[in-house]
């Protein structure tokens, strides 16, 4: 008996290897590239073996009774229906496996709870359907929206093909820039509904509740781009709010901070003024696509009994709305979120113009920053 | 009423539509709940073809992305409420009596009702996939804030919930009030089958379980439509309070679904293997040590929402203890066929494959126990396969193994053994087909619950589509072979199976329309499992 474990078990150790060898295939969980996320891997690993033995032994059990004690071998049932000893047995054994399982998991645990002494805060708030990421130290707000391609690809037409983009709702237009070997405190919280914060290559997922927050930590030590989703559903858009990690070097990060505070306050002032048609109109389709397309879809026809049309509505042709246009956008109504935080009067005054002269509205109406401006509260 | 009028009641049981809507036969309402769970199983199911559908290949091809929602949200509200949950029920309304020798259930009316508005409640639910701003697509766990953004399908999805809360509550009462009341003399507790042992643990686990959820709907009325703020922040509230209420009724709902699963497959494993069920007794403490366990574990369903480290630590400790009352039962119906001499008739051979699998589901299961490992597969297709292997591979094949079992019994013929066969084969590989690589999709990273997704899931998410499309076409033979099996065939003969222990076997197939009207004389033998 004893060699026929032996040889299970070395059975088991073969079969579990090749898990190991074709992770790269996208079969198993990633290593990661955190030390938590190389132990969260190790405790997969073990908890995957240890099943994988538990089960090659017991159905091994199984199917030689299933093959051996069978009627059309002439074999005459046995009537024992129980043994005490037994019982205590397979009681005990998968107890002691349970807690051998469950000293290093709660080690592990305390490990990741432990947010204390990290160098940098990021706060990650889910919206309907994008991150916003404000990194609390450095005093600098970003949000991260679905990249453009990924938009065009994911619409229900026959000539979008999800296949020529390798990063296909996986890719955003602002990643989140974090330095390498800093511990860093994410912070998760939501604006809306619920979200979850998910970059597996970090080893965990944690939801972003709106009027909690969460804490968590990280400490990245390779640089490079990791990729992962929103993980909890979060309505129409929860498969289009990807999350994109760029790790980089500690001052490869402070010259991106100093170039990015440069470059939205030249966006701020610059947004004041005076726009062309074609600049409102071409600076509007994009603010669009970035912001407005997943509820008021491409067309501008929205979804019948959720998302209003715009193509043809009250709101955006009659010219006596022009400021209930403006104010929907800056502030929201009933599912519409508020835009006046993220978007700065510009890409607002774009974005109407827009939308005022888009799929057959034809309004000729022009709005420019100092409208929006004026309504600003 | 005098016994004269009842025994003529008797001769003249009411035929055509009458018989169904008012009946309070307890085979004819076994036989009502079947086939609706039936027809439910083939409406959720076809949801399940269209998400399969819409996921074969990336990009979005057939429905817009709030529509999939739709679909996730009520294929799990159809396939748990509507399929599994009335399937049990009509198991239990048909065999509890003839196991116990009870002459019918002991709440005959109640019976009526409890099935009757059923039809009503899909009803409702089904009919909000038309209503403005459609039907209720943020997940059957229904968690606020998303769910109250719903639009004219709200306070439809909360009555939905009441009323089918209201059936299954009824259904419970009625399977304790008989267990507890009506057995024949000589049954005790301790000699009662398994399934009925396991039923009236479900049974209490359903009474309360339910009012849980009922009471927790109804917050997220009152939030949406009075003002009140339990689950809203912004009012001073809390948003996983609901979570917890709702995991509260809806973890001992996962074991509402796997327990009379466990009766199915206790009773099945001992009839083929020619040989007693090992370890009786284990067998009823493990069924009730898994039932109370189940109200301690909820919280391992919400690992990502920020608990304190204690109650992680907590949940997870008693998510772990769970495999072992879990794990004995599996050993039992090993030592059950151990040294027996097994045959291996389509019952048998989906309680064999409920016993694989439903373990694998349970590995993946203690896997996804281990809290910080559990911050990687939450939320992924890794619980989707997970789940999928306890309650289709699980639950459904335990269901599926009963029809085949008691099919003689009920129609008084013998199905097409080689049909079964087919039928077997075609499930067992297709479900597997279609849930295995799902694991994988969700190790290396697919969200769950999203309408589209990266070319890297492309290959697996194909697989599992195929085999999903091959799991619905099979259970077309399924139905083929009931319908066949109760227009004629071999004659059934009353002890159907060689080795079949229990009542059920003492009277003839098809059992008459009243039985046990007499209790009957119980010997030593008769009374062994």
């Amino acid at each position: 008996m004893t060699s026929i474990f032996k040889k299970l078990i070395q059975a088991a150790f073969l079969l579990t290897l090749p898990l190991v060898a074709v992770a790269e295939w996208g079969l198993n969980m990633r290593e990661g590239i955190t030390p938590i996320s190389q132990k969260v891997y190790n405790m997969h690993m073990v908890s995957l073996t240890v099943v994988t033995i538990i089960g090659i032994v017991v159905f091994g059990v199984m199917f030689w009774s299933i093959f051996h004690h069978r009627k059309s071998r002439g074999v005459k049932p046995a009537q024992f229906s129980h043994s005490t000893t037994v019982e205590v047995i397979w009681t005990a054994i998968p107890l002691i496996i349970i807690i051998g399982l469950a000293i290093p998991a709660t080690k592990l645990l305390i490990e990741m709870d432990d947010t204390s002494d990290s160098a940098l805060t990021v706060k990650a708030v889910g919206y309907q359907w994008k991150w916003k990421y404000e990194y609390l130290e450095d005093d600098l707000t970003i949000y991260s929206n679905l990249d453009e391609k990924s938009v065009e690809l994911s619409q229900r037409v026959d000539t979008a093909n999800p296949m020529e983009h390798e990063n296909y709702l996986l890719d955003v237009d602002e990643p989140l820039v974090l330095p390498t070997n800093t511990k860093i405190r994410i912070l998760t919280t939501a604006n809306d509904v619920i979200h979850a914060w998910w970059v597996p290559d970090l080893g965990w997922k944690r939801d972003a509740i709106p009027g909690f927050i969460n804490d968590n930590w990280t400490m990245i030590s390779e640089p490079g781009t990791y990729r992962g989703q929103c993980t909890e559903i979060c309505g129409k858009g929860h498969g289009y709010m990807p999350i994109v990690v760029k790790a980089v070097s500690m001052d490869e990060y402070k010259t991106w901070v100093a170039e990015k505070k440069e470059s939205q306050e030249a966006a701020a002032a610059s947004s004041n003024k005076e726009m062309s048609m074609q600049e409102l109109m071409t600076k509007g389709e994009a603010v669009y696509k970035a912001n407005c397309l997943a509820c008021h879809q491409a067309n501008g026809q929205g979804v019948q009994g959720v998302f209003p049309a715009l193509a043809g509505s009250q709101i955006a042709t009659k010219p006596e709305n022009i400021k209930t246009h403006i104010t929907h956008i800056l502030y929201g109504k009933n599912l519409m979120p508020a835009f006046g935080e993220q978007l700065n009067d510009g890409d607002i005054a774009a974005v109407a113009t827009y939308e005022r002269n888009a799929w057959g509205n034809d309004t000729g109406d022009m709005i420019q920053a100092s409208d929006v401006k004026a309504e600003r509260k | 009423m005098s016994t004269v009028a009842h025994e003529h009641d008797h001769h003249h049981a009411p035929s055509g539509l009458k018989r169904w809507i008012f009946s309070t036969n307890h085979k004819d309402i076994g036989t009502l709940y079947l086939i609706f769970s039936l027809m439910m199983f083939f409406i959720g199911g076809a949801m399940a073809m269209i998400i399969r559908a819409e996921l074969f290949q990336p990009g979005l091809q057939f429905v817009d992305p709030q529509f999939y929602n739709s679909m996730v949200t009520v294929h799990a509200l159809i396939m748990i409420f509507g399929a599994v949950m009335p399937a049990g029920v009509g198991l239990a309304n048909w065999m509890i009596p003839l196991m116990i020798g009870a002459p019918d259930m002991a709440l005959p009316r109640m019976n009526n009702m409890s099935f009757w508005i059923l039809p009503f409640g899909f009803a409702l639910l089904i009919s909000t996939l038309f209503m403005n701003g459609g039907g209720p697509a943020g997940g059957w766990t229904m968690y606020p804030p998303l769910v109250l953004q719903l639009g004219d399908a709200f306070p439809f999805l909360i009555f939905t919930v009441h009323i089918l809360g209201v059936s299954s509550i009824m259904g419970a009462i009625n399977i304790i009030a008989t267990v507890f009341n009506m057995r024949a003399p000589g049954m005790t507790l301790m000699k009662m089958p398994l399934f009925v042992w396991t039923w009236v643990i479900t049974a209490f686990l359903l009474i309360a379980s339910l009012p849980v959820l009922a009471g927790a709907v109804t917050m997220l009325l009152t939030d949406k439509y009075f003002g009140t703020s339990f689950f809203s922040a912004a009012g001073g509230g809390d948003p996983v309070l609901f979570q917890h209420i709702f995991w509260f009724f809806g973890h001992p709902e996962v074991y509402i679904l796997a327990l009379p699963a466990f009766g199915i497959i206790s009773t099945i494993i001992p009839t083929f293997s020619r040989k007693p069920l090992f370890g009786y007794a284990s067998m009823v403490y493990a069924t009730a040590s898994i039932a109370i366990l189940s109200f301690f574990v909820w919280a391992h369903h919400m690992f990502t929402v920020g608990m304190p480290i204690k109650g992680e630590l907590f949940f997870m400790y008693a998510t772990m203890l769970i495999s072992v009352p879990t794990g004995v039962k599996v050993f039992n119906w090993m030592a059950t066929m151990w040294r027996g001499a097994m045959t291996f008739e389509t019952p048998m051979l989906f309680s064999i494959a409920f016993v694989i699998l439903f373990t694998i589901g349970g590995f993946s299961g203690l896997m996804l126990g281990i809290t910080p490992v559990d911050f990687q597969y939450h939320d992924t297709y890794f619980v989707v396969a997970h789940f999928h292997y306890v309650l289709l591979t699980g639950a459904v094949f335990a269901l599926m193994a009963a029809v085949y079992y008691w099919l003689p019994k009920w129609t008084g013929y013998m199905y097409d053994e080689k049909l079964g066969k087919i039928h077997f084969w075609l499930s067992t590989i297709a479900a597997n087909v279609l849930f295995f690589p799902q694991h994988f999709l969700g190790l290396a990273g697919m969200p769950r619950r999203i309408p589209d997704y990266n070319i890297q899931f492309a290959d697996f998410n194909m697989i599992s589509s195929i085999g999903g499309f091959a799991y619905g076409l099979s259970q077309l033979l399924f139905v083929y072979i009931v319908i066949k099996c109760a227009l004629g065939g071999k004659k059934a003969k009353a002890q159907a199976w060689e080795g079949a222990k229990g009542l059920e076997w003492t009277v003839p197939s098809p059992a008459p329309f009243h039985t046990f009207e007499t209790p009957p004389k119980l010997t030593k033998a008769m009374l062994e499992h």
